[in-house]
């Protein structure tokens, strides 16, 4: 894998230099279809979880984008997200949305260890955290109060630690549900309760310890999204952090309160991606970039014309076969509003972003913030040197497959280049951003002194 | 005198015959009525506990909601169709395109990739039922032939049937599922896995009762027929195919029927677990949907479940009527 990487920057100049002389004696876009090669496989299936940001899979699907690059793809729902990764690794899917971490856990062995690779990142935000009405009703008189009465955001967990403290001294387990142990969920919540001095507990894979409880004062655990608002009405959970319609879908049936959307927690974070064995790409390099190509168009397609495609894209979803979730919870978050406790109804235009601010590339900075925090809570046990996460992020983020795509699609005029990065200068590392609800800073290059600089989480040398 | 002679008669067989349409009458209301009474009330029950029962998707769905989504359902199946017509349309005309610039392209027509509607889903379920209790039959009727003339091994056998036959398919499911995957490796499979894998489960489950009954049935053959097997030296495949066959039908066909409809019940819990296509898998996408027709939806399904398993208990009954000599044996 890493001596193809070497290779790639020449491979790519002579692709995009015949893609460039190819438009030029030709506008028709066959010729390049030529150039980029038919796929060399066309029947796949595709698989994913019942969750909003499912939407460009189901949009390519829907608006023909597959069809137009010779693919016929069929689209299952999984049960889960292991399910769901144990059928691209064995090969009954030939990729699926997935968690950002999957991949990178899958290559680096936490969990079932497998080289999935991922060319095209599916959006940023989407997740939201909820809890149940009575953690709510505990947690409002310690939130500051706007003029008209509602709730200052974003709420940060400072208000939830006295309730979790008084659950602690009543001796009761504060349980909170997350989708999956290397889910974007996962870090997410861990992030939010640490900022407000909650512990959300340590793994400690190397002593055979995958619950992640460890000194933990709030206790997290796996459940599968579709599934989060009936077991937060059960009483099993007192909140949890999901992707959409599950936070709105709460909200609707009265069963629990939305207190922060993750937009809130890091600005414009990396959200799912789409997976696929680094095998695949390796054997069908075609289909490879032509379903790349299909997503980009969905992305655009997704956020064009300032989100005018929105409804119409709420609707495929709320068909059975996709989400399902009726119409008007998935318009809630889908359309730009957020609804937090019923009727506080807020204006959030990039709660999901499918397409603008480069949300489709899949930037190596954001791979090495999920190593950071798989550090930080222990699932990578020991100390890595800042070379080792870079090479991790590289070796599972392909954005030269995407390039070539992108290049392709921009060389047959179906999309703009200035809604791309500028390929020829960009390192695949955004500049450091400090967009986060504790405002500390993160650098891409310097993952190690990232870590160091949480009060809660391991640090440089810690071992448990 | 004469003329009222006629006229009594006349109002006699009148009587006479407006008794007999009494009892027809009598006779209809009996058969039908009181079915449809007892449906009546139950959907009039019903109609009304659902009105008071608050779920958090909204209202128990009552008979009129499921009734329309009968309506939806269809109706989801023909705007299904629809589509796979203009799917297939479209691909011709690709593939003609790609044969045009690349002579070398073997082109083929691919099945639909949408959505599966309700009716295929029953359509799947019906497939799978039938193949994996065809499959069970297959293995059972001999083996319960084998046990039921042997008496060692039956009782050699006895011991495993009563240990498996109350298992249920859920605990089958994961070891299916696994060595399925393990097994059954080709690039170009003919069947599904997800298929194999509910068909292999349900044999597993109705197996039991077709054994057992065909043993009990071969077992307890009147002395008399076999007597007669022994006097007139027949071998033993002839007394199988002569006498022991035909005298075990009535008890081999009981055995099929509970075997149906255990099948029926274990291919819905199957489909539901292991996500396989089918009915079951319906009503499992409805709950994690988490609509507000979802209930609707579910009900829907539940009833046509019931419907498709008495349907099939009623096929194998006829079958039985059909190819056993002793037509008492299958009332009920």
């Amino acid at each position: 894998m890493i001596f193809n990487r070497k290779k790639l920057p020449g491979r790519s100049l002579a692709a995009m230099a015949t893609l460039v002389v190819g438009s030029f004696f030709s506008l028709h876009s066959s010729v390049n279809a030529e150039q980029l090669g038919w796929p060399e496989k066309e029947e796949l299936t595709f698989g994913f979880i019942k969750l909003t940001d499912m939407a460009p899979i189901a949009i390519a699907y829907e608006n023909g984008y597959f069809e137009d690059e010779g693919l016929y793809v069929t689209i299952e729902a999984q049960a889960n997200w292991k399910v769901l990764l144990d059928g691209v690794i064995d090969g009954r899917l030939d990729g699926a949305h997935m968690l950002a971490g999957q991949p990178i856990a899958a290559t680096m062995g936490f969990g079932t260890k497998a080289h999935i690779i991922t060319p095209f990142s599916m959006d940023l935000n989407g997740n939201g955290i909820t809890v149940s009405n009575a953690v709510w009703e505990e947690m409002k008189p310690n939130i500051p109060k706007m003029a008209d009465g509602r709730p200052v955001h974003p709420i940060k967990a400072d208000a939830l630690k006295p309730v979790v403290e008084k659950y602690k001294a009543d001796g009761k387990p504060f349980n909170m549900g997350m989708v999956f142990p290397v889910s974007t969920h996962n870090y997410e919540l861990r992030y939010w309760l640490a900022a407000g001095g909650i512990h959300p507990g340590y793994y400690a894979p190397h002593k055979g310890d995958s619950s992640g409880k460890i000194d933990a004062d709030a206790l997290l655990s796996v459940t599968p999204p579709p599934q989060m608002p009936a077991t937060l009405e059960a009483g099993t959970i007192y909140g949890y952090c999901v992707g959409e319609p599950w936070n709105q879908q709460a909200v609707f049936k009265d069963i629990g309160v939305p207190v922060i959307t993750d937009y809130e927690i890091w600005k414009n974070n990396p959200e799912k991606v789409f997976g696929i064995t680094a095998e695949f790409a390796e054997k069908y390099p075609n289909t490879t970039i032509r379903l790349t190509r299909a997503l980009i168009r969905a992305a655009q397609w997704l956020d064009e014309n300032n989100n005018a495609n929105r409804p119409a894209a709420v609707k495929i979803l709320s068909q059975s076969n996709y989400v399902g979730a009726d119409y008007d919870v998935i318009a809630n978050s889908m359309t730009g509003t957020f609804e937090y406790e019923k009727g506080d109804k807020r204006e959030v235009p990039d709660f999901n972003v499918f397409f603008r601010y480069n949300a489709t590339y899949p930037y190596y900075s954001d791979a090495i913030w999920y190593l950071t925090q798989m550090r930080r809570w222990g699932q990578i046990a020991e100390d890595k040197p800042d070379s080792w996460y870079v090479d991790m992020a590289k070796s599972v983020y392909r954005p030269d497959i995407y390039q070539k795509a992108a290049e392709s699609l921009i060389a047959e005029k179906k999309v703009k280049a200035a809604d791309f990065p500028n390929f020829a200068t960009e390192t695949g590392f955004k500049p450091p951003q400090s967009d986060f609800i504790d405002s500390v800073e993160f650098d891409g290059s310097k993952p190690n002194a990232y870590i160091n600089s949480f009060p809660i989480g391991l640090k440089k040398g810690d071992l448990l | 005198m004469n003329s009222s002679a006629t006229a009594l008669r006349q109002l006699l067989t009148n009587q006479a015959s407006s008794f007999r349409y009494a009892a027809m009458i009598n006779h209809v209301l009996k058969n039908m009525g009181i079915p449809l009474l007892g449906i009546g009330l139950f959907l009039l029950l019903w109609a009304g506990a659902a009105q008071n029962i608050n779920t958090s998707l909204g209202k128990f769905p009552g008979p009129s909601a499921v009734s329309t989504q009968f309506v939806a359902l269809y109706n989801e199946h023909v705007a299904e169709r629809e589509k796979a017509d203009k799917f297939y349309q479209r691909q011709e005309k690709r593939n003609a395109e790609r044969m045009a610039k690349d002579p070398s392209y073997q082109a083929k027509i691919r099945g639909y990739t949408g959505k599966e509607t309700f009716l295929d889903q029953i359509f799947t379920s019906l497939i799978t039922v039938s193949s994996g209790f065809l499959l069970a039959a297959i293995i059972a009727v001999p083996l319960g032939i084998a046990i039921g003339l042997s008496k060692t091994l039956n009782m050699a056998v006895n011991p495993i049937i009563q240990i498996f036959k109350p298992v249920s398919p859920l605990a089958w499911l994961p070891l299916v599922t696994m060595v399925v995957s393990a097994l059954y490796i080709s690039p170009d499979p003919i069947v599904a896995k997800s298929f194999l894998n509910s068909m292999i489960t349900v044999t597993l489950c109705c197996i039991w009762p077709m054994v057992i009954n065909t043993s009990v049935g071969v077992a307890g053959i009147d002395e008399d027929l076999v007597n007669v097997s022994r006097v007139l030296r027949l071998p033993a495949l002839k007394h199988v195919q002569k006498i022991v066959l035909p005298a075990a039908i009535p008890m081999i066909f009981t055995g099929m029927r509970l075997s149906l409809s255990v099948a029926w019940m274990v291919l819905i819990a199957a489909e539901m677990l292991a996500q396989n296509p089918g009915l079951g898998k319906f009503v499992w996408d409805e709950f994690q949907n988490g609509s507000s027709e979802s209930l609707s939806r579910i009900m829907a399904a539940v009833i046509t479940i019931g419907f498709i398993g008495f349907l099939l208990d009623r096929l194998m009954l006829q079958l039985q009527r059909w190819v056993s000599w002793d037509k008492s044996s299958a009332q009920r």
